[in-house]
């Protein structure tokens, strides 16, 4: 009786919990299987679902969508290219820093840490300002560079703390044999660290491809634009297509969530494990 | 490159551990370099280029003599007190519902975690046709249920539109938080518990005097780089109301963009200068606290 109880309670909870989280996730898949009309009538459920809106959106159909597979195609390039580089600079920075106790590598993972908590909002400003100094303004390489510089700071926090749990004893021993510090990289380091370089890789490249405000800042040719501000245009329409919008943003959410969930069981403690620490 | 000739020119016996040690300071600067670059550049340089900018005060006696300004300063603060409080209350409470030891539960958070896994650009765009006023779904089935003609103006009435920016932050960072807790709470021995339940202890005075206790400095700690990060939350706002109706509804950090947009850069510097008295003694605490966890 107690324990039926207990699970009444838990299903009174799990309820509004559900609805919560789902109700816009619902919403947004609806609307890209509804037709104008049903969309308009701000139904639960389209009186007659359609797959047109994906045909128009893959078809670049709709004046909103005239770069869709190119706007698609920079954010894949953003993404992996923000990935890769932030892998490389943390990797080696957190070598440097946790294994061979470079000079000035505990100020440079203080500095690191403050990029990190200052919200990325407060930095776009003088970034913008001088990404137009540099003549970068409206690249992808401006996006690129901004973006690594966002995801350096965490991913070489979380990569030293992973970094000085390995056993000292392996360095001493690799050093004995007179192992140089490369050799001691490449043999020791680099195997043991490859689980938490998987999920500071999906860090910065889920980063990239999420961000939206450095994209509209720094970027103004649809040409250059990653989807998310692409997507954005969006609202300035009159003739509101919230339908082609949710269909794009359904396509656009869809790497991420499937990254995710691949990832699921790392990634949460991977992320999760250093707010905790503290 | 001196480095290097040494380190492999002289590699005598006798001198091989000071060679070692010359090729691990070598390894370790010119490792940290590729970050140290970016640093400079993309952190460094800005960030002097932007306090040079705002030396200038007059646009300190523009800023204040804006009314939007001082609209802005008070619904950052509405917006960090209520989003941040709300969001961990919340997020404790849920915690304890996730901990509970059941299969299906488990099925619920990888639901739940959702929010924070699919990009904010789709799911708040979603939010604000679903909260359109005439056509969007909450305000058309509230007609077709209950036969409410005219919905609340959820976007287009200021303080319902700045609750609706709140409810939205809450959404996309509630499930962050509720698993940071959750950690925290299975960290809890349980044989705490049991020994509490044999002593008669009820569901209140367990959480009062077990789980609390052990989760009350993660709970601050939280709060406090939830608060810092919410003070940069640019998208539950922009993307939502674009900080509108009438410029009613901006916080701190779509001001700034706002100042930008509109050619006044100076503006927008100094917006973000007159918050660095809050944010930096948050971030300094913050890197103390992070830098000593990671020792």
């Amino acid at each position: 009786m107690k324990r039926l109880l207990d699970e009444g309670k838990l299903i009174l909870i799990a309820i509004p919990v559900l609805i919560w989280t789902m109700l816009p996730i619902y919403h947004l898949f609806v609307l890209s299987i509804s037709n104008q009309e049903s969309m308009l009538a701000g139904k639960l459920w389209p009186d007659q679902p359609t797959l047109q809106n994906f045909q128009i959106v893959f078809k670049q159909q709709h004046y909103y969508l005239t770069n869709f597979w190119l706007q698609l195609f920079n954010s894949f390039l953003i993404a992996i290219t923000t990935g890769l580089l932030t892998l490389f600079i943390a990797t080696c920075a957190a070598f440097a820093i946790s294994r061979l106790k470079a000079p000035g590598g505990r100020s440079i993972m203080n500095f690191a840490l403050a990029t990190y908590l200052i919200p990325a909002a407060f930095l776009a400003i003088p970034m913008y300002k001088a990404m137009g100094t540099f003549g970068l303004l409206n690249t992808r390489t401006a996006l690129i560079l901004a973006m690594v510089a966002l995801a350096s700071p965490y991913a070489i926090w979380v990569l030293k703390q992973a970094s000085d749990k390995l056993p000292k004893e392996l360095d001493e021993a690799a050093i004995m044999d007179g192992a140089t510090s490369l050799q001691l990289f490449r043999m020791v380091y680099l195997p043991l660290m490859k689980p938490s370089m998987v999920v500071i890789g999906i860090y910065a490249l889920l980063l990239a491809w999420n961000e939206y405000l450095y994209a509209f800042l720094l970027l103004s040719s649809e040409k250059e634009l990653p989807l998310a501000v692409g997507l954005g245009l969006f609202l300035s329409a009159d003739d509101a297509p919230w339908n082609l919008l949710m269909t794009a943003g359904l396509i656009y959410a869809i790497p991420p969530a499937v990254i995710y969930y691949g990832f699921r069981n790392n990634m949460v403690s991977g992320l999760t494990s250093g707010a905790v620490k503290s | 490159m001196t480095a290097t000739t040494m380190a492999t020119s002289s590699p005598a016996p006798s001198d091989a551990t000071s060679g070692q040690a010359r090729d691990r300071a070598f390894w370790g600067v010119l490792m940290l370099a590729p970050y140290i670059l970016v640093f400079a550049v993309m952190v460094v340089y800005p960030v002097v280029y932007g306090l040079w900018i705002g030396l200038n005060f007059q646009s300190y006696k523009a800023l204040f003599a804006d009314p939007i300004f001082f609209r802005t300063v008070i619904n950052t603060i509405i917006f960090l007190f209520v989003a941040v409080n709300l969001k961990f209350l919340i997020a404790l409470f849920l915690s304890g519902f996730f901990v509970a030891q059941r299969a299906w539960v488990r099925i619920v958070l990888v639901l739940f975690i959702l929010p924070w896994a699919v990009p904010s650009i789709p799911t708040i765009l979603s939010f604000r046709v679903m909260l359109n006023p005439e056509n969007g779904m909450i305000n058309q089935q509230l007609f077709q249920l209950f036969g409410i003609m005219e919905g609340p103006g959820w976007l287009t009435d200021p303080t319902l539109a700045f609750a609706s920016s709140i409810v939205v932050h809450i959404w996309k960072s509630l499930p962050f938080w509720t698993l940071i807790l959750v950690t925290g709470r299975l960290a809890i021995a349980q044989d705490l518990y049991e020994a509490a339940s044999v002593d008669g202890a009820n569901k209140w005075q367990q959480f009062r005097f077990i789980t609390w206790p052990s989760l009350a400095t993660l709970y601050v700690t939280s709060t406090l780089l939830s608060m810092i990060w919410t003070l940069g939350d640019f998208n539950s706002v922009y993307l939502l109301t674009g900080g509108g109706p009438g410029d009613l509804n901006h916080v701190l950090a779509t001001l700034g963009i706002r100042y930008m947009r509109n050619n006044n850069l100076d503006l927008g510097v100094a917006s973000i200068i007159v918050a660095m008295p809050l944010i930096l003694p948050m971030v300094w605490f913050m890197v103390k606290r992070l830098s000593k966890g990671a020792e």
